[in-house]
């Protein structure tokens, strides 16, 4: 069954009129759907402007989507009072791109991982110290560094207290915006390891939200791609990367850089003529659909 | 130490004499003063860019890559300052003009792009008017021609309806059309070298594609030499001749971009070509353990030494010099070091480690 379900989830944001200028209502997420199995990793790539990172947003309920469901086991979130919103963010948790700005600058590394059991009201003191500092094991880093402050680890240390953080609270369903796009390549491999792991002794469910296609080729089971708000193409990792069907996946993939000198390249490059705007989601191989 | 570094005297064997190249940097270091003393964020670097080669420049944050670029251009602000070395374009020391002339060469012989385009432009004119600025400061044009110039810039460049985009103020394009404007500015004067600063970063995939090409096109068709920053392999696999690989403020290898690939020289090479995603999917990753280290707390030695797994005991001595380990290929790392007797072992890594097409 699925573990999180998401149905016709419509974002606009609207510029108000002003004296000079017309009003304008934009759809960031236009008609999204898609559903992510207990214990995989769904991946959500598309340029920037897609609408991909406002979707995870908005299945948190981050930003308010204009319309749709998001249901996780089975519950409408989007229908949730604010204290049971609440309740259900312990299990549903966000990681953020940036390491830098997601961290506050002025608390200690342990007030920023045990904050979320604080606000949640889990354990007394000496328990959440605890569980602040078998968390830190978990993720790999130091407790000898737990009354650091963010600027005093490096970019990759930054990102393990940012993931510390969002497991606290033991949830089932993680979303990652981008988690490792802004480590150094060197540092990279050591988080996407770490997330592996994770996912595997912890049994997480992750939406992995991406540019950078090789990553999502190697650690996603599933994959969708946006574009205009809209997902055009979605199925298995394997078979969409070996027959893209749609002309903007077929566009994004030929655009990756091989890192091998002598690759044969083949640049396919979008014609927006080739894009049927009103096509939907066909089914063209097993698992395998694209609005072509 | 090689009496005088540089990629070409790093070559054990007779060949054909190498031209005079373009720019042959030589012992460049620049360094950051701080509370704590200056700090070498650029130490002793040394290698040449060839007349219509690209030249790939790979490195991390902090690798020293970026101020590289500044240094070579004489841009490097306070509290940074060169502190020694030589930078000979065309046979001509930069470091010894005087400020009139060096701003003679940036922008009409050397020019750089940057990362990006939407801070590197100024708002508040119009992209027209830049482009053309370049011509009335550089080749005396009249304001008249400068605009039919950037006309034609812009459309080399391919920007669609040029005679219109001409107006337009940097907010009005997208960061891709941004970029085309950045080259198109680089490119105005004809320079022999042009400086490019991580130019795709900020851009989605299928833009920097298009980028990539149009820089590619334009090397071919202007015959200008490229030196291309970057810490994306898979860019500098597709678009450089040659590759030098910069780890904490040195220049750790350098060669062709086919042996730096197939047969990796230094660990830290290695590292990053493992490290790329790849193989079979849902397998752990190659990851080069620890952290990139701090400029100013360096260790001693080879500086990638903590993080090496092919380290040893010579390693934190002192750092290595370049060793040659292919005709045009050299790495500095005691692993190849002719009398090492671990230079056997190497040989074996050597054979394990190289990135092979997927």
């Amino acid at each position: 069954m699925a573990l999180v379900e998401v149905s016709h989830l419509v974002k606009r944001f609207t510029r108000d009129a002003g004296w000079f200028r017309r009003g304008v209502t934009v759809a960031a997420v236009d008609d999204v759907s898609f559903a992510i199995d207990e214990g995989e990793t769904f991946g959500l790539v598309g340029e920037s402007g897609s609408g991909k990172t406002t979707t995870g947003r908005c299945m948190l309920r981050l930003i308010e989507p204009t319309a749709g469901e998001v249901r996780f086991r089975g519950e409408n979130v989007l229908a949730f009072t604010r204290a049971r919103m609440r309740q259900a963010r312990r299990d549903m948790q966000i990681v953020f791109q940036d390491p830098y700005s997601s961290l506050n600058p002025r608390m200690r590394a342990r007030q920023i991982v045990e904050e979320p059991l604080i606000i949640h009201r889990i354990g007394r003191r000496a328990e959440r110290r605890a569980r602040v500092a078998e968390l830190f094991d978990l993720v790999g880093l130091n407790p000898a560094h737990l009354e650091r402050y963010p600027h005093e680890f490096s970019g990759g240390q930054r990102q393990r207290i940012g993931l510390a953080r969002a497991l606290a609270l033991n949830p089932s369903f993680l979303i990652l915006d981008e988690p490792v796009s802004a480590l150094d390549v060197s540092v990279q491999a050591q988080v996407v390891n770490l997330l592996m792991d994770l996912q595997e002794r912890l049994k997480l469910t992750y939406l992995f939200i991406a540019h950078d296609l090789r990553l999502v080729e190697h650690i996603c089971s599933r994959v969708a791609v946006m574009y205009l708000g809209k997902i055009v193409e979605v199925g298995p990792t394997a078979s969409l990367f070996a027959a893209p069907q749609h002309p903007y996946t077929k566009a994004l993939l030929s655009a990756i850089p091989i890192p091998d000198p002598d690759a044969p390249r083949q640049r396919i490059v979008l014609d927006p003529a080739l894009i049927n705007r009103g096509a939907v989601l066909r089914e063209i191989a097993a698992g395998h659909f694209a609005a072509v | 130490m090689n009496p005088e570094p540089g990629i070409a005297n790093h070559n054990p064997e007779p060949r054909t004499p190498n031209p005079e190249p373009l720019l042959r940097v030589e012992r460049l270091t620049t360094v950051f003063d701080t509370a704590r003393g200056a700090v070498a964020a650029v130490d002793e670097v040394s290698f040449d860019v060839r007349a219509g080669e690209t030249l790939g420049l790979v490195g991390e944050s902090g690798s020293g890559k970026s101020v590289t670029a500044l240094s070579i251009m004489r841009l490097v602000q306070p509290p940074g300052r060169i502190a020694g070395g030589r930078l000979l374009f065309k046979g001509r020391d930069l470091m010894t003009l005087d400020d009139r002339q060096m701003q003679a060469i940036r922008g009409a012989e050397i020019s750089l792009i940057f990362q990006e385009p939407m801070t590197a432009l100024n708002p508040v004119f119009r992209i027209g008017d830049q482009i053309g600025e370049t011509l009335v400061v550089h080749r005396r044009a009249t304001r008249r021609e400068a605009r039919g110039k950037a006309i034609e810039l812009l459309r080399s460049v391919r920007i669609p309806n040029p005679e219109s985009r001409v107006m337009d103020y940097p907010h009005q394009l997208s960061g891709g059309m941004q970029q085309r404007v950045m080259i198109a500015l680089a490119l105005a004067c004809q320079p022999s070298l042009v400086i490019a600063d991580e130019p795709t970063t900020a851009l989605d995939v299928t833009i920097q594609a298009e980028i990539l090409d149009l820089l590619r096109e334009m090397k071919a068709a202007l015959g200008l030499a490229l030196l291309l920053i970057t810490h994306d392999l898979g860019v500098v696999a597709e678009t450089a001749d040659r590759v030098a690989v910069m780890y904490a403020g040195r220049i750790v290898e350098t060669g062709p971009v086919r042996d730096i690939f197939r047969r990796p020289a230094h660990p830290y090479t290695r590292g990053l070509l493992a490290s790329i995603p790849g193989g079979r999917p849902g397998g752990r990753l190659r990851a080069i353990d620890g952290t990139v280290p701090l400029l100013g707390d360096l260790p001693t030695g080879c500086a990638f030494t903590p993080r090496c797994p092919d380290r040893f005991d010579r390693c934190p001595t002192a750092p290595p010099p370049d060793y040659p380990v292919g005709p045009e290929q050299a790495a500095k790392c005691y692993l190849h070091e002719p009398q090492s007797a671990i230079n056997q072992q190497s040989a074996v890594t050597n054979q394990q480690l190289p990135y092979g097409p997927r």
